[in-house]
């Protein structure tokens, strides 16, 4: 029982430390607007420097670029970036999420052509997943890829909550390319390149006003067949693994969101609350997330140790979305309307609503997680050996009924 | 960076679990509600696995363990509601280890019981160390009088968890200035309280002016004790949201109703897996507790309060969410749900109570907001 570092993960930190210090009057201000061109510009080189000092996918494997760290080493990155105040890597989705999945199930093609420039900023990547009508059911997409005649595919329909797919080189798509087989193996993992003909992106505006997310539409995207990654119909195996990285993700310390729970307090004494009602709730909402910061350093440990983080890293997740809830709540409260206008608290407020659906909706979560950690007998599904078109053309059968 | 438990901690938590897994602790707790007599005395049980000596130092005859060892053995101990004064006994022992009191070593073999008599730290410098008064508001901590040659003690405390079962009480008063001060006393009387929940030992307990010796201990072990408490208080709910847990599941498996298992209806299965959520975030906070005390005591208050916050709403929510899933019967006494229920009920409402923990969580982060900037 020891949080403190070992001398491999001291010297570590020192190293990370020793060039922040030298190099954090170059970083860019931490938040900023991506839908201007100029911050997204230096947030890039500031990732490019970030890699030549060896600070980008430390937990990927040497041979494709990684310094093959384990995913402690990478906190550490984490915890001395939010330290000196300065930004992490721009392209979270492909070092995070993308990356791996190509390491995992890609091409040695793919990968010598793809990995260097997604980790230097060159490249930054999509994840072109969810739709309107498929989020957490997510093995519902209805994007089609068809096949022509010289092997190439025809990509058709509509994806939402895409981060980065303004500015994004590529984006892994996942769509349907056989209809006739069961949902989820009738699925195929593709790199589309963002500027091809046909790709509309549009900013999606949120209760913020801020458009930190995408619509992606494809309207008969032509992708080449070395494109698919994971093989035809290996696109469910695919994705699996960048929900896997998903959840590695959270646990490896998204420990606030990026939001700070100390500025909640420091605001709430700057407002002179200090009566019972005010430090009740900001006890309540504290100890959450305390057991949150603590709860991740357990499955750390677990997951330093090769453990593959399962579906109970959601509830940390649950857990940390509704305690900030009740901050951005408990300092409106205090400081009455004029906080819904005020920078901090007013995005606070406005954009967590939505979180509690990133990631699969906090019901979707709990279900899962009822079946699969503690063995709860599973919902009756309608779905289950069904051809994909035969369950469209119920659905759209019931609705009209 | 190693935050799971060692070999040795498993082992100590496994020799737990089987030698209170040859007790009937349930069925005696559910005896007891009719019959006080039926009570188990598990005291024989817990000097043969030597938890009185647990945080004893090994000089002293005792196995030197750490507060994260004491409170793997709360969770055994609440995961079967047994009857042990294992909160009185612990930070009792830990006072007296500090002082290296010559009893130590008749504690470790069992002959000895003492109990710790806690105060309430005062959160600000308005507030003075306080006890219970029995009505449900707080009264001045006993008082140490050194007006002769030995010093006395005089006052009360009401609900003082296992002192009933206590031959030697360490007690947490003041002196003449509201200094806080510990005191060793066997001469008190000790009113055993039929309490709500029959496993759970608890006392009313008055010094009429009865010599006591005092331990030489400062302000800030006094504190530490009372903090020592709400983490034994947590992690003892923590094995009891387990064991209740347990018990949910395998019902919403077994129970049909429409035809299928209860388990596989969202309302039933979401509310089963908020008393996992809860059980997970109060084992964390069990966790810090049981590190921070022995590494970083600046931060123990912050942790026990957390820990016995979050570990007190969830025991409180496991309790009825197990009588929910069990329907009607889990509100009648041919189930086990009461008992926890009751437990949970009781202990909630000890030692301060978990909103007063919530509330110093709440206090501590107003007064120094860097205790919650992200790691």
């Amino acid at each position: 029982m020891d949080l403190d570092d070992t001398p491999d993960q001291a010297a570590w930190r020192t190293e990370v430390r020793q060039w922040l210090a030298r190099h954090q009057s170059d970083a860019p201000p931490a938040r900023g607007d991506f839908e201007d061109p100029a911050y997204v510009e230096v947030r890039r080189s500031w990732q490019r420097s970030l890699t030549e000092a060896g600070l980008v996918g430390v937990t990927w494997p040497e041979e494709h670029g990684g310094r093959g760290r384990g995913p402690v080493d990478q906190v550490i990155i984490n915890q001395e970036m939010a330290r000196a105040g300065v930004p992490g890597h721009l392209d979270v989705i492909g070092i995070g999420l993308m990356g791996p999945c190509i390491i995992a199930h890609g091409s040695d093609e793919q990968r010598a052509r793809y990995l260097a420039p997604m980790l230097h900023g060159d490249e930054v990547w999509c994840q072109l997943f969810s739709e309107p009508a498929a989020g957490s059911d997510l093995a519902g997409v209805q994007t089609r890829a068809v096949e022509q005649a010289d092997g190439s595919w025809r990509l058709t329909g509509q994806k939402v909550w895409t981060t980065s797919a303004q500015f994004a080189a590529f984006g892994m798509c996942l769509a349907r390319t056989d209809p006739d087989a069961v949902k989820h193996q009738g699925l195929t993992m593709f790199i589309v390149p963002m500027d091809a003909p046909g790709i509309t992106v549009r900013g999606l505006r949120q209760i913020s006003g801020e458009a930190e997310f995408n619509e992606v539409f494809l309207d008969d995207v032509t992708v080449t067949d070395d494109m698919v990654v994971g093989g035809v119909r290996g696109g469910w195996k695919a994705a699996l693994t960048v929900l896997m990285f998903e959840r590695m993700m959270i646990g490896a310390g998204a420990e606030t969101i990026g939001f700070r729970p100390d500025r909640v307090a420091t605001a709430l004494a700057a407002a002179g609350a200090d009566d019972p009602r005010v430090c009740h709730r900001l006890g309540e909402l504290t100890a959450e997330l305390l057991a949150v910061r603590y709860g991740g350093f357990r499955s750390l440990t677990a997951l330093s140790r090769g453990q593959i983080p399962g579906p109970e890293a959601g509830l940390a997740k649950i857990t940390t979305v509704n305690a900030l809830i009740a901050a951005a709540d408990l300092v409106c409260d205090t400081l009455g309307p004029g906080a819904l206008t005020d920078e901090e608290w007013g995005y606070m407020t406005s954009f967590l609503p939505g979180l509690k659906s990133a990631g699969g909706t906090e019901q979707i979560l709990r279900t899962t997680i009822g079946e699969r950690v503690l063995g709860l007998p599973a919902e009756p599904r309608v779905d289950k050996g069904v051809p994909f078109r035969e369950l469209r053309t119920r659905q759209i059968a019931e609705v009209a009924a | 960076m190693n935050f799971a438990l060692s070999d040795e901690q498993e082992f100590l938590r496994e020799a737990a679990r089987d030698a209170l897994g040859r007790v009937a602790t349930l069925a005696a707790a559910r005896d007891a509600l009719e019959d006080p007599a039926a009570i188990l005395d598990l005291w024989p049980v817990a000097v043969k696995a030597g938890w009185p000596g647990l945080l004893i130092s090994e000089p002293a005859g005792g196995a030197g363990l750490g507060t994260f060892d004491a409170l793997l053995v709360a969770e055994r101990l609440g995961a079967v509601l047994a009857r042990v004064p294992f909160i009185g006994l612990m930070p009792a022992t830990a006072l007296l280890d500090r002082a290296a009191h010559p009893c130590l070593e008749a504690v470790a073999t069992g002959e000895r019981r003492p109990v710790f008599v806690p105060a309430r730290p005062p959160v600000s410098g308005a507030e003075s160390w306080t006890v219970e008064d029995g009505h449900g508001r707080s009264a001045p901590a006993p008082r140490v009088i050194r007006s002769g040659a030995h010093p006395r003690l005089d006052g009360q405390a009401a609900y003082v968890i296992d002192a009933p079962d206590a031959d030697l009480l360490v007690v947490a008063a003041t002196d003449a200035t509201g200094s806080p001060v510990a005191a060793v006393v066997d001469a008190m009387q000790v009113q055993p309280v039929a309490a709500y929940d029959a496993s759970r030992s608890v006392g009313h307990v008055t010094f009429d002016n009865v010599p006591a010796e005092l331990l030489d201990v400062d302000s800030a072990e006094l504190t530490d004790a009372w903090y020592l408490v709400q983490a034994l208080i947590a992690a003892e709910a923590v094995g009891t949201v387990e064991a209740a847990l347990g018990v949910s599941v395998s019902y919403a498996k077994d129970r049909y109703a429409f035809g299928r298992a209860i388990g596989s209806y969202q309302a039933v299965k979401h509310e089963i897996v908020e008393v996992l959520r809860r059980l997970e975030n109060a084992r964390a906070l069990q966790f810090y507790a049981g590190w921070a005390r022995d590494s970083r005591p600046a931060e123990f208050p912050l942790a026990a309060s957390a820990a016995r916050s979050v570990a007190g709403n969830a025991l409180d929510f496991a309790a009825r969410a197990m009588i929910n899933v069990h329907g009607g019967i889990g509100a009648t006494w041919e189930h086990d749900a009461p008992l926890v229920f009751r437990r949970a009920q009781l202990t909630r409402r000890l030692a301060g109570g978990h909103a007063d923990a919530t509330y110093r969580v709440g206090q501590a982060v107003l007064h120094n907001p860097r205790l919650v900037t992200a790691a």
